[in-house]
């Protein structure tokens, strides 16, 4: 402790060195910090997801739609206990700057379908009881300083013209994989004003019981196979991964460009920490003349390269950590609950960790071994 | 019993094939409170005789007692331990680190001591103000003079109060005057404090100050 002064004193020796060290370390500590929570977020997604709901989309994929007669053909299949169903609005607010996701949904079906979206009582008869309300999270809410009452303006782009709601509701997701800045209104309300033309993008159900998943998707597929629409069924579980595994292999991307990173982040560390050692050979023959033993010498080392990471790490995981919080940064709606997870600044320390015994080891050791004689005959 | 005592020391160093013989049989007792000035010529083996006695390097075979301790069989954590309290080293130059004042240069050694923060400074400002540095204190080695760097490392070199004050051609970067001041500092430190100081240097009128001479040559000695 008595030689702490002495490391600052050292670090202090080539301020900018030290700073840009630091700043590497932080900015690689940040990015890690980011892309892993990319995949933790994407997997919570996954994770949460109710075995007992399946999700039915066209089979050429989700923008096509489904007839609407299919509604009480999938209620009828066994094993199916509830149905429910959905468009995507896709319209704009404002200058359309803030992107966030719209659905209409049939009211009753869905929010009893989904218990996660919590809404009070009071709101949720609001909700069921007037064509033009609108269900809105409370993220969005906040984003656009909205109130409860207030009626909002969203162009349509797939169903043209200005759509006024009346926002009568506001809801909690109790999950945070599930996004809290959605727009949600009434699928009646879409119906009437396209003079019945929409029908239904996607359908959700609920089975009796998990096992039966795959038997049900079976029968649902085997039914429409022939049809003008025929449907692709999974789980939500799957679709919500088949969403993770569009972006390629993400979690194996991410992790390689992380360790990249992280690996190029050490070299940089390491050599900072060569040059520094190098300089010094005189001034450790100096100290171990003193009687500074060659353990402590290491250890002197050994603390300039983790105080220099660790305070980079802080920095990074720290600020990374508060960032995302407090921006309530969510990928665009793509990543709901984007969060740095206490795992991912553990799995950072560790790393950094790691970095600093890398880092520090061989100037460290150098200290060590190095020979007072040896030493001062190639200073003088 | 002297406070030194060199017994049959052989010293030779391997340089690649070739063997280079400094101290074939060296012999000789230094006193408690001497005053010695060390001479000869380049490669006589001076430094090789401090680092010997500093526990810096080992001899080949032969034995070497400081204040009634075995330094060449001493493990090298225990030398070290050994040297922070018995042995006080001055170099010809790059003693002190540039990134501490001369005050926390002079505290180096004292923080291997179990000494109370307090204690620390009372003696730094002690040991500088014996070297006539106690204005100097705040000062890095870079905005001192030659001659004031090494008075810093002697008040270094003293501040544990160490058994051997050894100094390796202390004046050897400094100009006459300067050099003038450092002998007449060691005199004084011998006079007064009764430190015991082996000094190597190449300046004869120098050497006078001290109480007696050693010649080296060819790593045999003459009084
Ligand atoms: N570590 C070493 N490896 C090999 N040879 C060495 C080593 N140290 C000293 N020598 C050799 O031992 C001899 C004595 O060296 P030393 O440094 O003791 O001489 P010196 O009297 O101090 O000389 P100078 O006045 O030049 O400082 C020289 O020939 C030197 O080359
Ligand atoms: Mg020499």
């Amino acid at each position: 402790m008595k030689l702490l002064p002495l490391v600052f004193a050292n670090l202090r020796r080539h301020r900018l060195r030290t700073l840009l060290t630091t700043l590497g370390v932080a900015l690689a500590m940040f990015l890690f910090a980011s892309l892993r929570s990319v995949v933790t977020t994407l997997n919570a997604g996954a994770e949460v997801a109710s075995a007992e709901r399946m999700g039915v989309q066209n089979k050429m994929a989700i923008v096509f739609p489904l007839p609407m007669s299919y509604r009480e053909r999938l209620a009828a299949v066994p094993g199916v206990v509830a149905v429910s169903w959905a468009n995507w609005f896709g319209g704009q607010y404002g200058d359309g700057k803030v992107f966030f996701a719209q659905f209409a949904v049939d009211p009753e079906s869905y929010l009893a379908m989904y218990p996660e979206v919590v809404v009070p009582p009071d709101q949720k008869e609001a909700f069921l009881h007037e064509r033009t309300a609108a269900l809105v999270g409370q993220g969005l809410m906040e984003v656009f300083g909205w109130k409860l009452g207030q009626d909002v303006t969203i162009r349509g782009t797939i169903f043209p013209g200005d759509w006024t709601f009346t926002i009568r509701a506001v809801y909690t997701p109790s999950v945070r994989a599930i996004d809290d800045r959605s727009f949600i209104f009434r699928y009646d309300y879409l119906d009437e004003r396209t003079q019945h033309r929409v029908t239904p993008g996607w359908y959700a159900l609920k089975l009796q019981d998990a096992a039966l998943a795959p038997q049900v998707a079976h029968t649902i597929d085997a039914m429409f196979e022939n049809s003008s629409a025929p449907t692709k069924t999974m789980t939500e579980k799957a679709f919500n991964q088949s969403f993770v595994t569009m972006w390629g292999n993400v979690q194996f991307l991410m992790n390689s460009i992380g360790m990249a990173v992280v690996f190029a982040i050490l070299m940089v560390t390491a050599n900072a920490m060569m040059m520094t050692a190098r300089e010094r050979t005189g001034e450790v023959a100096v100290l171990k003349t003193i009687g500074f033993t060659d353990r402590t010498l290491f250890g002197l080392v050994m603390a300039e390269a983790g105080l220099v990471t660790l305070t980079g790490a802080v920095l990074g995981l720290g600020g990374a950590k508060l960032l995302y919080a407090g921006t309530g940064f969510n990928g665009f709606g793509f990543l709901p609950g984007f969060d740095v997870t206490a795992g991912t600044v553990a799995v950072g320390l560790g790393i950094t960790l790691l970095l600093a015994v890398a880092s520090g080891a061989v100037p460290a050791l150098r200290a060590y071994r190095l020979s007072i004689v040896q030493a001062l005959r190639h200073v003088e | 019993m002297a406070l030194v005592e060199v017994r049959n020391v052989h010293k030779s160093f391997q340089r690649d094939s070739q063997v280079i013989e400094v101290f074939e049989n060296l012999t000789l007792d230094i006193a408690a409170g001497s005053f010695t000035a060390l001479m000869g010529p380049s490669g006589s083996g001076k430094s090789t005789f401090l680092n010997l006695l500093a526990g810096l390097d080992r001899p080949t075979s032969g034995t070497i007692t400081v204040a009634g301790a075995a330094v060449n069989t001493m493990s090298p954590s225990a030398l070290a331990k050994w040297r922070a309290r018995h042995i006080g080293f001055v170099f010809q130059s790059y003693n002190l680190l540039p990134v501490l004042t001369a005050a926390q240069n002079v505290e180096l050694p004292l923080l291997l001591a179990p000494l109370s923060k307090k204690e620390r400074a009372e003696r730094v400002r002690i040991a500088l103000g014996v070297v006539g540095l106690e204005d100097r204190m705040v000062h890095y080695p870079r905005q001192l003079s030659g001659g004031q760097e090494q008075r810093v490392a002697i008040a270094r070199a003293i501040v544990s109060d160490p058994t051997l004050t050894l100094l390796d051609e202390p004046t050897g970067q400094l100009d006459k005057k300067s050099a003038q001041e450092v002998l007449t500092l060691l005199q004084r430190l011998n006079d007064e404090f009764h430190k015991t100081i082996i000094v190597v240097t190449h300046d004869a009128h120098a050497a006078e100050k001290a109480k007696q001479v050693l010649h080296l040559d060819k790593g045999v000695l003459a009084a």
